[in-house]
């Protein structure tokens, strides 16, 4: 993808266009762009765990969901007159806040938490089921289930955890008045930011010695053990990272929406975050990025127009991807770069050999 | 670190004892022992299903015995896991080469040629100068140099056998296992693989598992025969291609 020069540079145009975003788009349009961006967040994180490590998760929903929830719980806190609880404790009879709310009324844990959470339990859940040898189709089962049982989990207690209607109607972040136009752009460009550096810290990641380990795994885990290696850390990390990169993307997608449900972390919703990374591409990160965003920004056309008709076209789009583009997007585009290329080597050739 | 400075002079570098594999009541090994002095070459041949792949997979961990031990520089290693045995002085090549297809062929002998794989070191892009020229060195003596770049998913079939070779050299291992090498390959390819590893004894010792018989004569060294998980003779080539219950056993095979 980088052997054209206007190419190369094409990334530097394109941030420059996402940095400026606010003064050229609709505040409405910001809004959905600030959460797609968190959304593109936990795309990489598949890109770690599915592409490289060859690893197919069906539970990321359960990851968004810890770090969208995290953030939520403080934001609902926050928001409280002294004295109050959450309007829907209230309504279920809850007479004061239970024990494992009460951290989330300090900022400082809600931040942390939105890491630490998902990375231990992705990697304790990692390391558990890897060591075991447990691999491919049920792994993804594994996963599946874990999304069920969290969805489930979420709704049935009502009483603490807001149930079906999750967490909203936030007011203020760190101090800061959320809803105000200022207030939106600031978040956009620290889901900006941070996007800029996840996508970074991963393609570092990939280019690394355990960047070549991890892929050496997913070709030939028995190879790579019979070279004396133990392949199971290399897993649990992708794994735990793919976690933290996906709560991180649910908090900030909550910040943007203002909710938080299960409507967001549950099986449809996990297979669709593996939807957008497939038709983006799975070992790309620009690839996954454009995956996420335009998988969404397709969402909100076919949602608005036909909203029962989304399920039935994502399903459709994502046979057609397996079927025909198994790298996506941006294996389609790499594969015609080849091809352009080995045609101007081609015309080259026959131009030297006349020539001669 | 080498882990050649550890070997003792006079003890035995592999010492496998009266060992039997059970795969749900089929002895696919049976009370077989086997002794390997350091540097040294030893080929293993027997019809097929003798039990000489099983007996790898054996000494590697892969492959538990229900009775018998494994002894790797007068240590037993019956029951460590995998990395832990590889990471102690033995590597093998599998019958179906195993290289890492979406990995370059000098990234295949990099992750080889590694000599610290604890993974929290690998966060990092740099790799040990003496790695970098180990690899250089292998990709010479197995001819791929020019192929350095390419992807391992891209060789021909001979080539990804020298890369895997290649592979369990770089390892350094004081003991290499071999399991049929030259599977696949041409005479010329065989008879330049038969060099390769004539070279590398004395620094390993090395256990090659093969059919081809000109391809053992041409390797020289000592044979020892399987037949049925249990050991049949041993002895020079020209003494194993004399031996009538040898050939009856490969005949018997034929025959069926
Ligand atoms: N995992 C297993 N479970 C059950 N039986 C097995 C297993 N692995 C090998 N066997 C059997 O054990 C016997 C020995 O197999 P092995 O692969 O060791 O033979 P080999 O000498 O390497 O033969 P070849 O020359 O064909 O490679 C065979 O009969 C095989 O079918
Ligand atoms: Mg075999």
């Amino acid at each position: 993808m980088t052997d054209h020069p206007l190419l190369r540079h094409a990334w530097i145009a394109v941030l420059a266009l996402a940095v400026l975003a606010p003064s050229l788009v609709s505040s409405y349009d910001l809004n959905l762009l600030g959460r797609f961006l968190a959304m593109a967040i936990l795309a990489i994180g598949i890109v770690l765990i599915w592409g490289e490590g060859g690893i197919l998760t069906l539970g990321q929903g359960v990851f968004f969901g810890l770090g969208g929830y995290s953030i939520a719980m403080y934001l609902k806190l926050a928001s409280l007159e002294p004295g109050y609880l959450p309007d829907f404790m209230e309504w279920s009879g809850v007479m004061s806040l239970p024990w494992w709310w009460v951290p989330f009324q300090y900022p400082l844990f809600a931040v942390l938490a939105v890491v630490l959470v998902p990375a231990l339990f992705a990697g304790l859940f990692a390391w558990l089921v890897f060591r075991r040898r447990i691999a491919g189709v049920y792994f993804a089962l594994i996963t599946q289930a874990v999304a069920l049982t969290f969805a489930t989990l979420l709704t049935s207690q009502q009483s603490t955890t807001g149930g079906y209607n999750g967490l909203t109607g936030f007011t203020t972040l760190f101090g800061m008045e959320l809803g105000t136009d200022a207030a939106n752009r600031t978040l956009y460009w620290v889901t900006l930011g941070l996007l800029v550096a996840v996508f970074a810290g991963s393609k570092w990641l990939i280019g690394s010695r355990f960047g070549t380990l991890l892929r050496a795994t997913r070709d030939g885990e028995n190879r790579v053990r019979f070279l004396g290696y133990d392949t199971t850390p290399y897993k649990v990390v992708a794994f735990a990272l793919s976690a933290v990169f996906a709560s991180i993307g649910g908090a900030f997608f909550t910040l943007h929406a203002g909710v938080v449900s299960p409507a967001f972390v549950g099986v449809v919703p996990s297979i669709e975050m593996i939807v957008w990374v497939a038709v983006g591409g799975r070992k790309s990160l620009w690839g996954a990025v454009a995956g996420a965003l335009i998988v969404n920004f397709a969402k909100d056309i076919v949602s608005s127009a036909m909203p029962e008709a989304w399920l039935y076209v994502l399903g459709l789009v994502f046979i057609l991807v397996v079927t025909f583009l198994p790298n996506g997007i941006a294996g389609l585009a790499e594969d015609l770069m080849k091809r352009r290329r080995e045609r101007a080597a081609a015309t080259g050739t026959a131009l030297l050999e006349e020539a001669q | 670190m080498t882990f050649h400075s550890e070997i003792k002079p006079g003890t035995p570098l592999l010492q496998v004892t009266d060992i039997t594999v059970d795969f749900d009541g089929f002895k696919a090994i049976d009370g077989f022992s086997l002794t390997l002095r350091p540097g040294e070459l030893r080929i293993l041949i027997g019809p097929n299903g003798a039990g000489k792949s099983t007996f790898c997979d054996t000494v590697i961990g892969r492959v538990q015995p229900a009775s018998g031990s494994v002894r790797f520089m007068g240590q037993e290693i019956t029951g460590r896991p995998e990395h832990e045995i590889v990471r102690r002085g033995i590597c093998r090549k599998f019958q179906t080469p195993g290289v890492l297809p979406s990995l370059s062929v000098r990234d295949n002998l990099a992750v080889a040629a590694a000599r610290d794989r604890r993974w929290w070191t690998t966060f990092s892009h740099r790799r040990a100068a003496e790695e970098t020229r180990r690899v250089g060195e292998i990709l010479e003596t197995v001819g791929l140099s020019d192929r350095a770049e390419t992807l391992a998913a891209d060789l021909a079939h001979g080539e990804k056998q020298w890369l895997e070779i290649g592979m369990v050299v770089a390892t350094d291992a004081p003991l290499i296992l071999l399991d049929e090498p030259t599977a696949g390959m041409g005479p010329n390819e065989t008879s330049k693989t038969a060099r390769l590893i004539k070279s590398l004894l004395g620094r390993h010792a090395v256990l090659v598992i093969d059919h081809d018989m000109a391809f053992v004569e041409e390797l020289g060294g000592t044979v020892t025969v399987l037949h049925q998980g249990r050991f049949l003779k041993q002895g020079t080539v020209d003494e194993i291609r004399a031996d009538p219950e040898v050939a009856a056993v490969y005949l018997g095979r034929a025959k069926e």
